[in-house]
């Protein structure tokens, strides 16, 4: 079943997420089983061109060289043992492999259940991934299952970020707890975290600067949010959500393993997945930090959010 | 985290030393190496293979230098190639000859399009140009707000407009009206910031284009961000086709990106990365310049010229001269010391020489200990040994708690100073002894940099 924060997907749902995810996914001119169709052409044995052409098959979806060596060394140990020289058994055992890396991290890291409201959403990630912008489409779906949201505006740095954040509290009839451009992010943060529990709030979302992991203290600032958040609600933040662009290369590794150092991430947004990159790298970040996808982003309306699926993310890399 | 190019190359031509013509045999395995480090800095599949081809045609059959390692040698052709393909010289900002000049910048959502422009504005500002800023971005929220806070924090003109509804039409007439009021304030540069779009999008591209030929920019710049993967080639490839870029803007190269993507959307659209983006202050843009980008996509800093370096200003026999005596015995004076002390003080300020070393990786580290590095010390330490006689040079057991007073009082320290000095050099000195003893003979004496 599709894990998703708030449970499994209605079933009426579900052919149209497919249909988007399928959209988002195959919009690319050439896309992944395409070229595994090109590389298989050669040649009907799995032999040494086969598998070069299915590494840079993957390579070109992100999925880094480390990744792409590992998988096609499965690959083909399997081929290998089972005497597989059929080109679409080939491309079933490829499938499954990435997408066993996919779900281990959705199982190793499952959605925390919260004792009482309010839970804790905070968005972390670098600049220009769309944190405020999947803060609104959250705020959308949450709102749709009736759930009470508080947004929390402690982006308080870059210029206008408050302001769209109010649209989006406007769009979706959220309110949103806000200090002036500029003012302490933990203080806010701590204000929203007050009022949502005097109100019983169902969720906070908290929007947060983008930063560069590499710069020290930006981070320090992300784990002094954190353990203010803590200090008014045990537990919190419940969930930490590392937004990141689908276009995001190899760097993106090291963005979540700086992002969990600090910010604890427990789940990753992959936006801007109705372009043509494909976002391969968040494989890579399952399969070293064990992070799972939870949603992704396909557009810029509020309805453009959907939970991940690792099954559907994998089959509409190939269909 | 990932191992220096530098090293992979020097392991790989390891078993080669002693072979004296770089052959396609003996490249292979560089190549291989070049090639995943490539991938990995993120440089498009494609535009890998076929530098690799263009390296490899360049290398073969050359002559291995004797002053460089072979692996040195295929860095230094690869980063030539890499220069050749980048660009040379930094690219400068074509302006109109009637202003006002119209910068148009183009990208991507989240590619740093409205920072870019503020920082733009602010580098036109200070070489006294008059900007005026305008968004036509009308679709995403606040975004005409935040330029707006832009310009107000780096006190650049802009023009506001009504927006009506959010379409094309509002779009246009909004670039319209800016251009005329920039000539009416007199305002010599428009730049005009546009809502990021998909490369995919054709109605929104199509827009881009239409305010092309409504505008007539001088200047279409594509913002792309550092962190690009594999896609930058056809972000960058369908953007270059439907508007013919006049240059790039990488941004967020602050970060520990390596950055490849500059060299596939250079490829691709063959077009000059004509500024980078170092960090969220408005003055951080500077020129690009191919040679350090290069670096950084190869992950080793600005090693060549660091050898470059360390080789003009050491003086290799005299290095040697006293290897050889401070492993003999006694033979390492103060003196000798000294001298050591002048060697790294000709290389020049250890933060500059750090600076050239990759800020990512291994080297994190030590850059950040370089800051703390205090170049005085050096210069202090030169004075104690200085304020001695000859003979306290060479004898230093002679150096009593008077002479100690007299050397502090003489180089301006404090006599705790010179005990310092002393006790260091005392240290050395016995583990000069030790080694020169022990087995690590040999290899010391061809070091180039005894124990500093």
């Amino acid at each position: 079943m599709i894990q998703t924060l708030f449970g499994s997907l209605d079933e009426k749902e579900k052919p149209s997420f497919l249909g988007r995810m399928k959209e988002a996914v195959t919009r690319t001119r050439e896309n992944l089983s395409e070229r595994i169709e090109q590389a298989v052409a050669f040649s009907k044995e799995i032999d040494r061109n086969t598998l070069d052409e299915l590494e840079a098959t993957l390579i070109s979806a992100d999925l880094g060289t480390t990744t792409t060596r590992e998988v096609l060394t499965k690959l083909r140990e399997k081929a290998d043992r089972k005497q597989i020289k059929d080109v679409d058994e080939l491309k079933r055992l490829l499938k499954e492999e990435i997408l066993g890396i996919l779900t281990a991290a959705a199982s190793a890291q499952p959605v925390q259940r919260v004792e009482g409201p309010p839970e804790v959403i905070l968005v972390v990630g670098v600049n220009g991934t769309g944190k405020t912008t999947t803060i609104g489409k959250l705020s959308q779906v949450l709102r749709g299952q009736g759930k009470t949201v508080l947004l929390c505006a402690a982006d308080t740095f870059r210029a206008a970020a408050i302001d769209q954040l109010e649209v989006w509290g406007e769009r979706t009839g959220t309110e949103v707890v806000r200090t002036k451009p500029g003012g302490d992010p933990a203080a806010v943060l701590f204000d929203a975290l007050q009022a949502a529990t005097a109100r019983k709030t169902d969720y906070v979302i908290v929007d947060t600067a983008g930063r560069l992991h590499n710069k020290a203290n930006l981070m320090a600032e992300l784990e002094k949010m954190r353990r203010t958040a803590q200090r008014v609600i045990a537990g919190a933040p419940h969930e930490t959500l590392l937004v990141m662009d689908a276009t995001t290369g190899q760097n993106g590794l090291q963005q979540a393993r700086l992002f969990t150092q600090s910010a604890g991430v427990t789940g990753i947004v992959l936006t801007k997945l109705d372009g043509t990159a494909k976002g391969g790298v968040v494989v890579a970040i399952s399969r070293e930090l064990g992070l799972p996808v939870r949603y992704v982003g396909v557009g810029e309306k509020a309805t453009d959010l959907l939970p991940f699926d690792p099954k559907e993310f994998v089959e509409s890399l190939f269909n | 985290m990932f191992e220096n190019l530098q090293e992979k190359l020097q392991r790989t031509f390891k078993a080669l030393r002693g072979q004296a013509v770089l052959s396609e045999e003996n490249m292979q395995e560089a190549l291989r190496e070049l090639r995943l480090a490539l991938l990995e800095a993120d440089v498009n599949f494609k535009v890998v293979k076929q530098f690799i081809d263009q390296v490899q045609a360049k290398a073969s059959g050359q002559q291995v230098m004797t002053a460089l390692s072979p692996g040195e040698q295929v860095i230094k052709i690869v980063r030539d190639e890499l220069v050749e393909i980048l660009g040379k010289d930094t690219a400068k900002v074509k302006f109109a000859s009637q202003p006002p000049t119209v910068i148009l910048m183009a990208g991507l959502q989240g590619s740093g399009k409205t920072t870019t422009s503020g920082k733009l504005a602010n580098w036109l500002k200070n070489g006294g140009h008059r900007p005026l800023l305008v968004s036509v971005d009308v679709y995403r929220p606040a975004a005409r707000e935040q330029l707006k806070v832009v310009a107000q924090t780096i006190k650049a003109h802009i023009y506001e407009g009504e927006v009506g509804e959010a379409n094309t039409a509002t779009v246009e007439r909004l670039a319209k009206e800016a251009k005329r009021e920039a000539v009416i304030s007199g305002c010599d540069v428009l730049i005009v910031d546009t809502a990021g779009r998909l490369h995919i999008d054709d109605q929104l591209m199509d827009e881009m284009q239409s305010l092309k030929r409504l505008l007539n920019p001088q200047e279409i710049l594509f913002v792309a961000d550092a962190m690009t993967g594999q896609d930058a080639v056809n972000s960058a490839d369908e953007f270059h086709k439907k508007l013919t870029l006049t240059g790039v803007v990488l941004t967020k190269l602050d970060g520990d990106a390596r950055g490849g993507a500059a060299l596939s959307i250079r490829q691709v659209t063959g077009q000059p990365i004509k500024f980078i983006g170092v960090g969220e202050k408005y003055d951080a843009l500077e020129p690009f310049h191919p040679d350090r980008i290069v670096s950084r996509i190869l992950g080793m800093g600005d090693i060549l010229s660091l050898i470059e370096k360390a080789e003009q200003s050491v003086d290799k026999k005299k290095a040697q001269e006293i290897a050889s005596r401070a492993l003999a015995g006694d033979g390492f004076s103060l003196e000798d010391f000294r001298d050591q002390l002048r060697q790294v003080k000709k290389m020049g300020s250890i933060q500059s020489l750090m600076g050239m070393l990759p800020s990512i990786g291994p080297f994190s580290g030590l850059q950040k200990a370089a800051d703390k590095v205090d170049e005085g010390q050096i210069n202090r330490v030169e004075a104690i040994i200085n304020s001695m006689t000859n003979h306290e040079r060479l004898h230093h057991e002679v150096i009593n708690g008077s002479r100690r007073k007299r050397i502090a009082r003489g180089s301006g320290t404090s006599v705790q100073e010179v005990n310092n000095l002393l006790r260091q050099y005392a240290q050395m000195k016995k583990m000069f002894k030790q080694m020169g003893k022990g087995s690590f003979m040999r290899r010391m004496a061809g070091m180039k940099f005894p124990g500093m």
